[in-house]
């Protein structure tokens, strides 16, 4: 359900700590350090209970609601189609009219969208993003759904991350991927790799791969995006949960030693990315990794989507990115997820939440997560004895993450992820020399945009 | 200085061209460098039409026979793209709300931009001048510097129901319309006033004597003659909104209202390395454009002519 | 009834409301929709909005989106670069071969009207399909340069090839737009002319520049209008390439991703929106300039 294939939709799909096995300390800390971004959010309520909205979601919901999607692609489109016809079904006296927008179209228009005449329901994501339209009114508040959500599978872990900064819920989540580093189980076999625990024996690796033939990362950046999450692992072996959450609220300064540090270490492993990143898209990125012309490659889940299905998916599995230093750890990881929102005034607010409740459910996810194998539900209840091996994976790697971080662009203000983020990246790919120019470009720009 | 004192040629009928007396009297050495023109043209046209060509080749190849032996072999020949592409991106729906788009926006435009050329070439306001210049400078800016007061000016305006369902001009055709209009409007004025130029005033006269007013010298004098350039100028003006894609995505909101340009988007995506089948959706997205201009193209040269050039 | 006749630019009453309306209706909708929008656009580069709310909740920040652009904002001076390139290789590139090629289709020789369809091809088809159509001739991996070549250049991404790529794209359409615009022209000058230069025993190249050419006045305006305007709203084909980044940086694209999609800096984006303005404000000048002197 998360095909990411513009910088703009994945700008969009920020996520917060999410799911089981986060610890509630990190948790805290994250919504500490996230949270106050914005305002500081009131935790209490996130942790107590209930909502205060007063509206009911029971009673007969009638009528039609609309659905804005952003999932136009064939094989999530009619999944999509099914999860409604199920609820149609389930509802009687209840329609549901999908209003499906390619997902470039969608991500670029947001702003206008729900300032516009937006539907009652649509699909989005958890994190700042869903925190800032809540805050800026442009989103419903859905606290009378996980009423029901709570006791029905869905984690404390996963409210608190469908919490608005007032303290209620916007946001129903439904499915989420991990990021790692995703390799075919067949070429290390036929080389005999093993999975590196650390940086060094990364590096190892790396140049044995080089040695055999392969190109060690697979990479593409064309569309901006797919570099972010690099740094963003190395951030987070290199200073930490901690450090990660604040430099993306804007507390850090970019060109402190520590971010140098992290572009330092990255310049010492371009050699092993594959070359000309900047014309090349991630799915081509992927199928290099799938023609097993590349030994790995760092990427969300659904570089799964590549792969065919069966048996090259079964190929398919990966591991944690390598420690870089011990007294960090590489108990962090990235998990985003996706959802769907409450117009700030639906046409249709029974019937709404009666969507909402639905999408959550068990019963829904068991549908999306079957039409694409590359990510996995949130709903706890979901019948993961369906799962593929690869989706059984995700679901362990993601309970052991000691926390669960967010993804640059999830974290820290759009404008500055988009606008600064993306060519700075972009040009560091380009010169990698100069990393004390562009930190401090990062800085100053930063700087301008997070006082406006 | 184009207006000329007797009838403009409207159009130069093709056994009339001006080469044609020099063709006659032509030498062996004029043959022979009108060879060389003809096959330097032809190579040309050849350069030109490649890429063309190579896209509309790989539409009708499979994607996993070109993917695996490469776009320089041959075989993999099947019509699946196409039917595909069809269906994906849902192009009966699209084209006709490209048509909703297209038709009225291009007629509007005409009409308007022939009201704003007849006045100016017809009489002699002071402020013609100052008009054209604001006309045509509208066509120089930037779209995007435009956007957003134009967003949310459509979003305050309240409109009935019944001209548009959303209740304002935002997600509306009418909206979208009206944008593509005042922004045609400049360039197609221009061209129509530079032509209405030509027209001898004498015409206007003998109307004036004979008691036409403006309107009528406006419907049965001016824009009859005026068939060639605007033949041109529709045929200019339905690809450059049919292939509007800016405004249409920012000011439609709802998905199934997108025009058929939108549609190639619903093709990439998952499948964005699946080249074949967008070309083949490519090819289908070009057809009306250039089914009008194959329609109007004997039209098309003669009527930007701007009338006859006289000296 | 037949009036009197009291001169042929005498209005009725009734003409006179005509006359208004006919000036009036599209003077309203371009003003509204084109001039009061760009007037905005500048109002809103001196504030901190972010497109959302109200615009009262807007903050007037004096010149500091202007200084950001020009201090600490990276992409914009190799935009600027791209954009003069961009016009440059369009006005002296890419219209003299459209001219070139329609005074040679003007002479028409066999099979001028399939020469001429071909040139004319690529103008029908969006700047989006445009920038597909190459992306399978350009593409590293699959393309068909690379694969002819044997090379392992990537044309759309790598910096010091794609705006040169896309170039050639653009004056690809570029071309067709040009010739047919004037060959139009040509088809329009009056024959007698050319047969007055050649009694005169010019020859042909001189029959061209020094009658033919000054008489298409008209039409090289256009022509230079239609470049100028081309050049200075590339943005379609770019954006379809890589959003107008690395490489491909254009003032247009660096709007667009400001105030478009989730940045909503519109405050910033109306200030590089400002600076479009400016620009093609001088081009402006410049074109009604020529028109005034024409019309004197």
């Amino acid at each position: 359900m998360t095909r990411p294939t513009s910088e703009a939709e994945y700008l969009a799909s920020l996520v917060p700590a999410s799911v089981r096995g986060v610890s509630r300390r990190t948790l805290l800390r994250g919504a500490l350090g996230a949270g106050t971004l914005l305002a500081a959010p009131s935790l209490l309520a996130a942790c107590g209970g209930g909502g205060s909205g007063s509206s009911s979601s029971g009673g007969a919901a009638t009528g039609t609601v609309t659905v804005g999607s952003n999932q136009s692609d064939a094989v999530p489109k009619a999944a999509i189609q099914s999860v409604m016809d199920a609820f149609q079904k389930a509802n009687s006296g209840l329609t549901t009219k999908i209003n499906t927008i390619d997902h470039n179209s969608f991500q670029e228009n947001i702003n206008n969208y729900l300032q516009g005449s937006p539907d009652d329901v649509w699909m989005w994501f958890a994190g700042y993003r869903m925190r800032f339209f809540a805050s800026k009114g442009l989103a419903g508040d859905v606290s009378d759904v996980w009423k029901d959500l709570s006791g029905a599978g869905m984690s404390d872990a996963l409210k608190k991350s469908s919490t608005g900064d007032d303290g209620k819920q916007y946001f129903v989540p439904s499915t989420y991927y991990p990021w790692a580093m995703f390799y075919r189980k067949s070429v290390f076999e036929k080389y005999g790799y093993t999975e590196p625990k650390t940086l060094d024996e990364f590096k190892t690796l790396g140049t044995q791969m080089k040695k055999d033939g392969l190109v060690p990362i697979a990479f593409g950046d064309k569309d901006g995006w797919p570099a972010m999450g690099t740094f963003d692992q190395l951030n987070l072996r290199v200073n930490g949960y901690d450090f990660h959450v604040n430099l993306m609220a804007g507390k850090e300064a970019w060109n402190s030693p520590k971010v140098k540090a992290v572009f330092d270490t990255w310049a010492g492993l371009l050699d092993y990315h594959q070359a000309d990143s900047l014309g090349r898209t991630w799915q081509e990125a992927a199928q290099a990794l799938q023609q097993k012309k590349a030994g790995t490659y760092l990427l969300g889940s659904f570089v799964a989507q590549q792969f065919g299905k069966g048996a090259e998916q079964e190929d398919l599995t990966f591991f944690n990115f390598p420690e870089i230093d011990s007294n960090v750890g590489a108990d962090a990881i990235e998990a985003p997820i996706d959802g769907y929102m409450m117009a700030k005034r639906p046409k249709n607010e029974a019937g709404a939440k009666k969507l909402l409740a639905y999408v959550g459910s068990a019963d829904a996810q068991n549908i999306v997560v079957k039409a694409d194998p590359s990510v996995i539900a949130t709903n706890d209840k979901a019948d993961q004895a369906a799962y593929t091996s690869l989706q059984k994976k995700s679901v362990e790697f993601v309970s052991q993450a000691k926390s669960i971080a967010q993804f640059m662009d999830r974290d820290t203000r759009p404008d500055f992820a988009s606008t600064v983020m993306i060519p700075a990246i972009q040009s560091f790919l380009k010169n990698p020399k100069d990393i004390d120019g562009l930190v401090n470009g990062i800085e100053k720009q930063k700087q301008s945009i997070f006082a406006s | 200085m184009t207006a000329g004192s007797d009838l403009p040629l409207v159009s130069v009928p093709r056994s009339k061209n001006p080469l044609a007396s020099r063709r006659a009297e032509s030498s062996g050495a004029k043959k022979q460098r009108n060879r060389g023109i003809q096959v330097f043209l032809a190579i040309v046209a050849l350069v030109w039409i490649f890429p063309v060509g190579y896209a509309l080749l790989g539409s009708f190849r499979d994607y996993a026979y070109t993917a695996k032996n490469g776009y320089m072999s041959f075989g993999g020949f099947t019509l699946d793209n196409y039917k595909n592409a069809w269906q994906q991106a849902n192009f009966s729906h699209t084209m006709l709300n490209s048509a909703y788009i297209t038709i009225p926006a291009v007629l509007l435009t005409l009409f308007l931009s022939c009201c704003v050329a007849f006045v100016v070439s017809r009489f002699s306001f002071k402020f013609n001048l100052a008009l054209l210049g604001m006309f045509t400078a509208a066509n120089l800016l930037p779209p995007q510097a435009l956007l957003i007061p134009v967003y949310r000016m459509f979003r305050a305006i309240e409109v009935p129901f019944w001209f548009s369902d959303s209740g304002t001009l935002l997600n509306s055709y009418w909206g979208l319309i009206l944008v593509n209009v005042a922004f045609q409007t400049g360039f197609c004025a221009f061209v129509l006033s530079n032509y209405m130029k030509t027209l001898p005033r004498e015409l206007y006269e003998s109307a004036v004597i004979d008691g036409a007013g403006v309107l009528r010298q406006f419907f049965t004098l001016t824009l009859p003659l005026c068939r060639p350039p605007l033949a041109a100028l529709a045929t200019l003006e339905v690809t450059w909104i049919y292939n509007e894609f800016f405004w249409a995505t920012v000011l439609l909101q709802s998905g199934d209202k997108f025009p058929v340009t939108s549609s190639i988007n619903n093709l990439r995506g998952q499948f964005f390395t699946d080249n074949n089948l967008v070309a083949a959706g490519s090819v289908v997205i070009a057809l009306p454009t250039l089914l009008v201009f194959f329609l109007l193209q004997k039209q098309f040269v003669a009527g930007l002519t701007l009338g006859a050039t006289k000296g | 009834m037949a009036r009197k006749y009291k001169g042929i630019d005498h209005l009725t009453p009734v003409d006179r409301v005509v006359v208004g309306l006919m000036i009036a209706v599209p003077t309203l909708l371009v003003l509204w929709l084109v001039w009061v929008p760009a007037i905005g656009s500048v109002l809103l580069s001196f504030t901190n909005w972010d497109g959302i709310g109200p615009i009262s909740s807007a903050k007037n920040v004096g010149l500091k989106n202007y200084t950001d652009v020009l201090t600490i904002y990276p992409p914009f001076v190799p935009a600027l670069q791209h954009n003069l390139i961009w016009l440059a290789v369009m006005f002296l590139i890419a219209t003299p071969i459209g001219m070139f090629l329609a005074v040679l289709l003007d002479r028409e020789v066999r099979g001028s009207r399939v020469y001429q369809t071909a040139i004319y091809l690529p103008v029908v088809l969006s700047l989006a399909l445009v920038g597909f159509i190459w992306q399978l001739i350009y593409s590293r991996d699959q393309g068909l340069i690379n694969s002819v070549t044997g090379s392992s250049i990537d044309w759309y991404g790598d910096q010091r090839y794609n705006l040169w790529a896309a170039l050639i794209a653009s004056s690809w359409r570029h071309v067709g737009y040009i010739m047919l615009l004037y060959l139009a022209g040509l088809k329009g000058v009056d024959p007698t002319l050319r047969e007055a230069a050649k009694v005169d025993g010019a020859s042909e190249r001189q029959t061209f520049f020094r009658v033919v050419f000054p008489v298409m006045f008209p039409i090289n305006i256009i022509v230079l209008v239609v470049t100028v305007i081309e050049s200075l709203r590339a943005f379609d084909l770019v954006w379809v390439i890589n959003k107008g980044r690395n490489g491909l940086e254009l003032i247009s694209t660096l709007v667009t991703s400001n105030i478009v999609g989730e940045a909503s800096r519109i405050g910033f984006g109306s200030a590089l929106a400002t600076f479009m303005l400016v620009i093609s404000s001088i081009f402006i000048v410049i074109y009604l300039r020529i028109v005034m002197r024409e019309q004197r």
